[in-house]
């Protein structure tokens, strides 16, 4: 399948054509006629006959740490702080006569992940061995499912343009070659001092979900922006939290670069990324090394490279044993894993010993995708707010419970929930649920907005006193700073009158035929009412006076 | 008649008109027996490693031949720790490739692999409570140097020196 070629149409991050240091400018030159001009960076432009065009390609490998009471073929637990060692049993440190036993948790959790991303679940599917030699793999080797895993053959679709600028053309695919279930290692901290390396077993066989997607991305966005939508997923679904900065989800890139037509180049892989944001920047880096390196006429090595967050660059991971050879061999403790549908169950089954594909199928919570459809038709808002309310934890619950209590419309909450309160919780770089504004005070100011009792300059200061100066409401507020409109007519009309009086000129100016100078008269008054005036009934009560 | 060169897919040579009708395997056996035998002669004669004699690449150790290369001893070694240290060691891994290598002398096409006895076993499904852990002490005993309920390791993976580094005896 043809990777698509860069042409910078999303000029922010997406990878363009050709581009490269000036030096090298004289490659491009002689193979395209009659160009002498500079190129600038990421913008976007048709490809001329015989421009030197490149097309990078990234490809995924996404673990991530399911959500389960005890690991994957132990009883021991799975919790996220704990003493060093106190979480091991027996067969994690794999002392001799120890076998493994699969959690039926764990598998359930693959299942209802594949499902998700459109595979086909394989009801028959095979463990096995994958043996490397590692101080914090303590038996050797890791269980993993190579041949036969559990799920094949999936989808992820997202959107790049997200909250900003969502449009449906936006809208990309990228295909999941498998889903597998494995082993997690241990933890090694590195104790250079002293030479040596400490081991914690803790995270030695908890169980994950190892996500292989194909490469059919192009540029660090859209590894991230997919990246992030299975996180949303993962998420939703229960299976894991998918927290980066907690190790709960590790992404390895692998990139490479070639000429549109050619075959793809030599990849490289990039690991050890630590948030989604460090993904994008470390792929688009890569990428771009690849390509003046093969510009300046040097080869792409297909080696291991850590991306350097303070430098933001990849590093090469010296790896003097050359490729791995990981002697692949079926798991023998092991029996192959079977699962059943509607159709195959079995009559006399135990509950406990089956898991019915069917049955977990029905129970599937209602996807990301689903959701901000229905938020649409729903409220009637935007597909970019729909998404912005999905990406934030706890944001969307929050608004659905202000929309309850009030009677404005969910359009004009809409506003105020991502604008100004998610405002007020970025800058204190809050959760939503660390708010200190509860969803019903806000619906109280809303329907105080709506009912006009006060403008919505003074909602705003409400808004600021209240995220400030916990346990006060609304209505105690307005009280307190005299935030009330002015609902009184013959008192606006007396205060306008009196502006009017005082500037003779802006008057004249006025009836001569100039509207803007109506504005700053509308402006006089606000500061003549202390803000409490409606700016639409001042309007209207100056244009009345002045005729 | 008993070294036509190779063809593939070529039907059996009708040597044994007449006799006793083989079944089809054990016919097409023996005919791909002869087929290979003299590739395995020409490689034992030539003495060199990974020659194509077998129809499917496996893994590192079907290499057929009778010699085995340095190299081979050498990833053999990084792989799975283990040293062949001298000539009796490396003559035992030559034998024991040899013996393996009869494998390939059974005609498995069409037969689903057979990946484990247990094939026909139901996999047992455990409950996801917690039932083990907490036992520090009794893991940290099996271990030499601890520090603070840490197991002690080496910092990274040591690596094996070259073979030209090693004891001239186990060079071939």
């Amino acid at each position: 399948m043809a990777a698509p070629v860069l042409r910078g149409a999303r000029a922010v991050r997406c990878w363009s054509l050709g581009v490269g240091p000036r030096r090298t400018r004289a490659l491009f030159a002689e193979s395209v006629s009659g160009r002498g001009s500079r190129r600038s960076s990421a913008a976007a432009r048709e490809p001329r006959p015989g421009a030197h065009e490149w097309a990078a390609v990234v490809g995924l490998e996404i673990h991530t740490q399911i959500s389960s009471n005890s690991k994957l073929f132990s009883g021991s637990q799975v919790t996220f702080l704990a003493p060093p060692n106190s979480l091991v049993s027996f067969f994690d440190a794999s002392l001799p006569g120890t076998l493994p036993v699969l959690n039926k948790r764990c598998v359930e959790a693959a299942v209802m992940t594949g499902l998700a991303l459109n595979c086909t679940v394989n009801k028959k599917s095979l463990f096995d061995r994958k043996h490397y030699f590692y101080a914090d793999l303590p038996a050797g080797y890791q269980i993993t499912q190579q041949r036969l895993p559990i799920a094949v053959n999936g989808s992820l679709t997202y959107n790049l343009g997200g909250g900003t600028h969502w449009s449906p053309s936006a809208t990309k695919t990228v295909r999941i070659k498998q889903i597998q279930l494995e082993q997690d290692s241990g933890k090694s901290l590195h104790d250079d001092t002293r030479s040596q390396t400490l081991i914690d077993l803790n995270r030695a066989g908890v169980g994950l979900m190892e996500v292989v997607m194909e490469p059919d991305m192009s540029c660090g966005d859209e590894a991230a922006t997919a990246v992030r939508e299975l996180q949303l997923i993962l998420r939703t679904l229960g299976t894991s939290q998918a927290n980066m900065a907690e190790g709960q989800l590790r992404v390895d890139a692998n990139i490479s670069v070639h000429h549109p037509g050619e075959p793809f180049g030599v990849r490289t892989e990039v690991k050890n990324l630590n948030s989604i944001r460090f993904l994008a920047k470390a792929i688009d880096y890569e990428i771009k090394r690849q390509i003046e390196e093969l510009q300046n006429g040097g080869k792409i090595l297909n080696e291991t490279r850590a991306f350097d967050e303070k430098l933001g660059c990849t590093v090469s991971m010296r790896d003097k044993e050359g490729k791995q050879d990981y002697r692949f061999m079926p798991e023998p403790n092991l029996p192959p894993l079977i699962l059943y549908d509607a159709e195959s169950l079995p009559v006399a089954a135990d509950p406990q010993q089956v898991v019915n594909i069917d049955w977990i199928r029905e129970r599937l919570p209602e996807l990301p995708s689903v959701t901000r459809q229905r938020l649409v038709e729903q409220y009637g808002i935007l597909p970019e707010h729909s998404f912005a309310l999905l990406n934030e934890d706890g944001l969307l619950e929050f608004f659905q419970n202000v929309v309850k209590e009030t009677r404005t419309e969910p359009k004009k909450v809409i506003g105020w929930i991502l604008t100004t309160f998610l405002g007020y919780l970025k800058q204190q770089n809050l959760a939503v649920s660390e708010s200190p504004i509860s969803p019903s005070l806000l619906a109280e100011l809303l329907n105080l907005l709506d009912r006009k009792a006060i403008s919505v300059p003074a909602a705003q200061q409400v808004f600021e006193e209240l995220w400030h100066n916990k346990g006060k409401t609304p209505g105690q507020i307005i009280r307190e700073k005299k935030l009330e409109l002015l609902q009184n007519q013959e008192e606006l009309e007396e205060i306008c009158q009196a502006v009017l009086d005082k500037h003779p000129q802006e008057v004249t100016a006025v009836k001569k035929g100039n509207q803007k100078v109506v504005n700053k008269l509308i402006g006089l008054v606000r500061r003549a009412t202390q803000g409490r005036a409606d700016p639409g009934r001042i309007k209207q009560i100056l244009e009345k006076q002045l005729q | 008649m008993a070294t036509s060169p190779a063809v593939e897919g070529a039907a059996p040579p009708p040597r044994h008109r007449g006799a006793p009708r083989m079944s089809r395997g054990s016919a097409r056996a023996s005919w791909e027996a002869e087929m290979w035998r003299p590739t395995l002669r020409a490689a034992l004669r030539a003495g060199g490693a990974g020659v194509g004699g077998c129809r499917n690449a496996g893994s590192d150790s079907g290499k057929a031949g009778s010699r085995v290369s340095a190299e081979l001893i050498e990833h053999l070694e990084r792989l799975a720790l283990v040293d062949f240290r001298n000539r009796e060691g490396v003559e035992r891994l030559r034998a024991a490739i040899e013996f393996a290598d009869r494998l390939r002398a059974v005609d498995t096409t069409g037969v689903a692999p057979m990946e484990s006895v247990l094939e026909d076993r139901c996999l047992y499904l455990r409950a996801d409570r917690v039932v083990e852990g907490n036992c520090v002490e009794d893991l940290l005993q099996n271990s030499r140097q601890t520090v603070e309920e840490y197991f002690v390791a080496p910092p990274g993976n040591i690596t094996l020196p070259k073979q030209s580094e090693q004891d001239p005896v186990t060079q071939n």
